[in-house]
């Protein structure tokens, strides 16, 4: 029987084990983690940190679900070694597991940044980072979060929804400077302003106090908790001494598979046609591929790499951006919207007649519509505007019936004009009721009512004048 | 001051409809599961008002019902027909006789099949049933239900161990707080149902819908959730994600009367909103918003209808929007709930009295000994001598005149040439058989192409019983006798029966429905849809009776999930379900989804409101509907004729331009010939649903 081994049980590597079993009930599967805990949703932990989540209910699987399923999870166990030649892999605990198909999921770390007090601050990586947040959350009475990028604001976004003033620090010139450009930075920081946090762009962290932390220019800003959320970088160390090819991540081919035909990477430790996601959905993709390559279930399946989609998950502030946001007008066509009062900003990036990139902040009720045009491809509208701002759907509603054309259908579900109803207001009838009589109007849904005695009404009220 | 004149032209009208009509039958609407309350007057015309006694309709009839009174008037069958030609009933009966034989010999029991229908009385249907075991002893028997609502029946039952389309008195829906419709289009399909909804509106309830279109209904809606067609599942999944992650879940409820939670629990944790939102188009602001409105309702029902059902997802579909229900704590609550919004006119009592491949009356199992036995002995025949389960009804069509497949096949209140997904490949099927027999009032597109059609009477000059959306059985009074050479199903099948089995054969058989619906009430009594306790007399005094109702004394069952559910231990079930993607999904080559649907002028496949010139001048024909944004791309305006094409098949018809539906989605309305041409056969697994709703097309200008 063939033996697969998953060193990694996150988000790509639980995904993997749960897609290989929905294949082949019987092959045989081991997972070490290098987390003790259940494998748990790292996209919900911003919801753990706002309070909204309580930790037990981001997880994963369920704790008898390996047991159902006869794969040996072992949480917590290191893997120090892989022995290649043998086909095995080697644990700190001086366990040997032998493997005919090795998937490496090892992940991503938080990158701390070299500068003196950085053990002084939590980063902002893993679930137990998230209760050592949540423990000096509930003492702290100020709080800096240093890195502006997706994770960092999500991160001051929720302890300020706890009601901690929050500094948000940011070495670029503007937030989330990976996805958004420069305006939208800026309409970001003032809406989460509006919020409790207080944003510094530009500024260079220097040391780590006790109570603060002390910027360039010998700056201080107070803080008795320090959160880091300054990037990750993928996990290889264990690809590096077993020899496979490493670049900035595990290098993979469209199989997923490393130079060693029988190792596999997924997840943000893979790096794949020179990109290492830092995104579920490629993550799960991958796992995809690789569940039906190694279970025979679809062995022509292939991973050709994802579009990326961010979506901020914050609470009162809405912002998605996808795809190459940052061109401006001399590469691409550029339709742009910004409304800095109102925390509105939105761009949309076209070329050759397709939508490569797009930025909604604030009201994002186009954020349904333009995510699939992206994602697909799709032909786009001559009319761009409509694309940034949806009218209403369907044929108006409310219209007066004073002002509607005799040819205008008034009730529906029994077929009657607005000149029928006058026709017969005409032979005499002088109310809802003669009226439903002669042309059944209203009796279906009954949702005309108001419409047909607004009609009868005002052609009451116009004899009246005329007479 | 003169009288008001009709404006309505050709359908004779001669008094308002607040005035019942005096002497007129008091009965209902032959279309659809509302089965409005009618009277119908007969003397030199015919006069229909609706009566206001009946709670569905309240008074309210929509155009449908107000002109069906033509379906009497106009052009029917009233000879029986074999080969074309006009022959007399004892002719075309020993005919279906000598082939059914001759093909049994040939091919065996399962040679012959039957095909029966959600707009047959409950008592035909029994009948039908019970004709195809005893007499043919077929196992090869299914009906066009498996087309409307057997994926919400497969859901609800395996969540409530019952499966009651409306658990609960449609008059339920006016109190509550807050009513989510997923793919359902009342507006349209059954207009007096919105005067619930908008007297629920009135109060200060408010109304949710999920539609790919912005149809009538949404028009009525405070919120509009319009996802990809083929997504329903994963945006259910995001709600209740939603409710979990907001601390929202009625846990108390959850403890006490359900089972199976923290699996749901853990595995909507992986449908966070923006991965739905990826998925569905549906902004997660509007799903926040969605839920919103039902943790903030004090009572609520979530309802769904064939546009979440008609899926080969479309069990788990409805599974994900139970689990909903069932976290926010709504099943099984007075004034709250789940249901189904049943389609078929008795499309509730037509799937719970045998003319399903797997059931036998009562909604029990075939393959149930117990119930095996209870329903033989009713019937006086050996246990051992009923036949199994049998075909699917798609499967069943797919078969028909295979290798392994049925030879003859009998077809009652069915047209499934213009009603089954990818039509073409089904009028083959049917093409190919030795023996095709019809029973209809009118010449259906399939009655078109049978051996034999069998002039049968319709609604107003029967009698019966029908059980509505509601689980409420209603009497179908008679109001004019049938045309002279019109039988009634159940005389045609006693015909059969003295033809194939013998004067003894046929003592099983009544004509009389009265004495086939005491027989139904000792097959169903025990079983879970239980008649045992249903007279005619207490159906007229009451106004209808719920079931389950064991007893003449019991009161019927209005809210049958209130003390408990129907499941072994009385606890509703979660059952954790996962999205999938649509059988077919768009790629270059087919670009577009497309997705079927109703308009309010007809019903099903159009057999019998095509036929009445009202209805035919508001909705001559069918039509694509398409965004301004797609007819721009395509270079087309309302009314030029466009061909759609899909792998199965193509068809034509003109443009539609409206900006109600989503940018990448056409909509055909089913009633007329070409749309199923094109309809993807794919099954679910479950309840062997095919997969009307959602398949991918391209458009191009025909010409």
């Amino acid at each position: 029987m063939t033996r697969i081994v998953v060193v990694g049980n996150g988000m790509a590597g639980a995904r993997l084990v749960g897609e290989i079993r929905a294949r082949d009930r019987h092959v045989g599967l081991t997972v070490f983690g290098a987390e003790e805990s259940q494998p748990y949703n790292r996209v919900l932990l911003s919801n753990v940190v706002a309070g909204t989540m309580p930790p037990e209910q981001v997880r994963l699987l369920d704790p008898a679900w390996y047991a159902d399923h006869s794969v040996t999870a072992l949480p917590g166990v290191e893997v120090t070694a892989v022995d290649r030649e043998n086909r095995a892999v080697l644990t700190a605990t001086g366990r040997r597991e032998p493997y005919d198909v090795l998937v490496l999921a090892t992940g991503s770390e938080a990158v701390v940044p070299p500068v003196p007090g950085a053990d002084r601050a939590v980063t902002f990586r893993t679930m137990d980072d998230c209760r050592r947040i949540l423990r000096a959350a509930g003492a702290a009475r100020h709080a800096v979060v240093i890195g502006g990028g997706l994770l960092g604001v999500e991160a001051a976004r929720g302890l300020a929804g706890r009601g901690l003033p929050v500094t948000l620090l940011h070495l670029a010139g503007h937030l989330m400077d990976r996805q958004l450009d420069a305006e939208a930075g800026l309409v970001l920081g003032q809406t989460l302003g509006g919020l409790g946090v207080r944003t510094r762009t530009g500024v260079v962290v220097e040391e780590i106090l006790d109570g603060g932390v002390r910027l360039a220019g010998d700056e201080t800003v107070e803080a008795d908790l320090v959160v880091l959320a300054c990037g990750v970088r993928p996990v290889t160390g264990l690809a590096r001494e077993a020899g496979l090819e490493v670049a900035r991540g595990i290098v993979v081919d469209d199989e997923m598979r490393t130079d060693d035909p029988s190792i596999f990477a997924i997840g943000e430790c893979a790096e794949h046609r020179g990109r290492v996601y830092g995104l579920v959905a490629p993550a799960w993709e991958q796992a995809t591929v690789v569940a039906d390559i190694v279970t025979g279930a679809d062995k022509a399946a292939r991973y050709r790499g994802s579009r990326l989609v961010t979506r901020l998950k914050a609470r009162s502030v809405e912002l998605a951006a996808m795809g190459e946001t940052h061109l401006t007008e001399d590469d691409a066509e550029v339709v742009r919207f910004s409304h800095r009062a109102a925390g509105t900003y939105r761009k949309l990036v076209i070329r050759d007649g397709r939508l490569v990139g797009v930025i909604l902040l604030g009201e994002t009720s186009a954020v349904g519509n333009l995510t699939q045009l992206f994602d697909r491809g799709g032909p786009l509208p001559g009319d761009r505007a409509g694309l940034l701002f949806p009218g209403p759907q369907g044929n108006a509603v409310a219209e007066s019936p004073v002002r509607m054309p005799d040819a205008a259908k008034v009730c529906q579900c029994n077929d009657v004009t607005k000149g029928q109803i006058r026709a017969c207001w005409e032979s005499g009838a002088r109310d809802v009721a003669a009226v439903a009589a002669a042309t059944r109007a209203t009796t279906g849904c009954g949702g005309c009512r108001d419409a047909v005695e607004g009609i009868v009404g005002w052609l009451c009220e116009q004899e009246g004048v005329s007479a | 001051m003169k009288p008001p004149e009709s404006t309505i032209g050709s359908m004779p009208v001669s008094l308002p409809p607040q005035t019942p009509v005096k002497g007129g039958t008091a009965t209902h609407c032959p279309y659809c599961a509302l089965q409005c309350g009618m009277n119908v007057a007969v003397d030199e015309t015919v006069t229909i008002t609706p009566r206001h006694d009946v709670p569905a309709n309240a008074g309210g009839l929509c155009q449908k019902g107000w002109t069906a009174g033509e379906l009497l008037t106009g052009e029917r069958l009233t000879v029986p027909l074999l080969h074309g030609e006009e022959v007399g009933w004892d002719e075309a009966l020993g005919f279906v006789a000598d082939r059914i034989r001759a093909v049994q010999a040939e091919h065996g029991l399962d040679g012959v099949a039957v095909f029966g229908g959600g707009g047959l009385t409950n008592e035909k249907a029994y009948q039908l049933g019970k004709f195809a075991r005893v007499v043919l002893r077929t196992s090869q028997i299914d009906y066009n239900g498996r087309f409307c609502m057997s994926s919400a029946a497969a859901a609800t039952n395996r969540a409530f161990g019952m499966d009651r389309g409306l658990p609960f008195p449609i008059t339920d829906l006016a109190r509550a707080d807050a009513v989510l419709i997923a793919g359902g289009n009342v507006a349209e399909t059954m207009p007096p149902f919105v005067r619930h909804l908008t007297a629920m509106r009135a109060a200060g309830g408010r109304l949710i819908v999920i539609d790919p279109r912005a149809t009538a209904t949404v028009r009525q809606a405070d919120l509009h959730l319009q996802p990809t067609p083929g997504t329903d599942l994963a945006l259910a999944l995001g709600l209740l994600h939603i409710v979990v992650a907001e601390g929202d879940v009625d846990e108390d409820y959850v403890a006490a009367r359900t089972s199976g939670f923290d699996a749901v629990r853990t595995s909507v944790a992986s449908w966070w909103p923006e991965r739905v939102e990826r998925i569905t188009g549906v902004p997660v602001a509007r799903m926040r918003a969605a839920v919103a409105i039902l943790v903030g309702a004090s009572r609520a029902a979530i309802l769904t209808g064939r546009g979440a059902e008609q899926h080969a997802k479309g069990t788990d579909t409805i599974s994900a929007f139970v689990n909903l229900a069932l976290a926010l704590g709504l099943p099984g609550r007075e004034g709250s709930g789940y249901g189904c919004v049943t389609g078929q006119g008795n499309g509730q009592g037509g799937r719970e009295h045998g003319q399903k491949a797997d059931q036998l009356p009562g909604y029990r199992r075939i393959d149930d000994p117990a119930a095996r036995a209870h329903v033989a002995a009713v019937w006086g025949v050996d246990p051992g001598d009923l036949p199994g389960p049998g075909r699917s009804a798609y499967e069943l069509l797919d078969a028909l005149g295979t290798g392994g497949g049925p030879r003859a096949l009998l077809l009652f209140g069915s047209n499934p040439l213009v009603s089954a997904p990818r039509a073409g490949h089904v009028a083959e099927r049917l093409g190919s058989l030795d023996l095709l027999v019809v029973s209809d009032l009118v010449l259906s597109e399939t009655a078109a192409m049978a051996d034999v059609v069998l002039p049968t009477t319709q609604w107003a000059e029967e009698s019966g019983t029908m059980t509505n959306l509601e689980g409420r059985v209603l009497l179908r009074r008679q109001a004019v006798a049938p045309p002279s050479g019109v039988r009634s199903d159940l005389e045609i099948l006693r015909g059969l029966a003295t033809r194939l089995r013998g004067t003894s054969g046929a003592e099983g058989f009544p004509t009389d429905p009265r004495e086939v619906f005491d027989e139904l009430r000792r097959a169903s009594s025990g079983g879970i849809a239980d008649y045992a306790g249903i007279t005619y007399e207490r159906i007229a005094a009451e106004t209808g009776v719920f079931w389950p109702c064991p007893a003449e004394d019991h009161p019927g069952t209005p809210r049958p999930f209130l003390d408990g559910f129907a499941t072994p231990d009385g606890r509703a079930r979660f059952v954790p379900v996962e999205h999938r993607p649509p059988e077919e999904e768009v790629d270059p080559e087919y670009p577009l989804h497309l997705t079927t649907g109703r308009v309010l002028a007809h019903y099903q496949s159009g057999a019998q409101t095509r036929r009445i010139a009202t209805l035919n001048r508001v909705a001559p024909e069918a039509f694509v509907e398409l965004h301004p944004d797609l007819a721009e791309h395509l270079g087309v305006a309302s009314g030029e004729m466009l061909r759609v094409v899909s792998r199965r098949g193509a068809t034509e018809a003109p443009a539609r331009v409206n900006p109600a539906i989503r940018q990448d989605t056409v909509f055909m309305p089913f009633h007329w010939p070409g749309v199923n041409l094109l309809t993807n056969p794919a099954l679910d697994p479950v309840s062997r649903m095919p997969e009307f709703k959602v398949c991918a097309v391209r458009v191009e200008r025909a010409g």
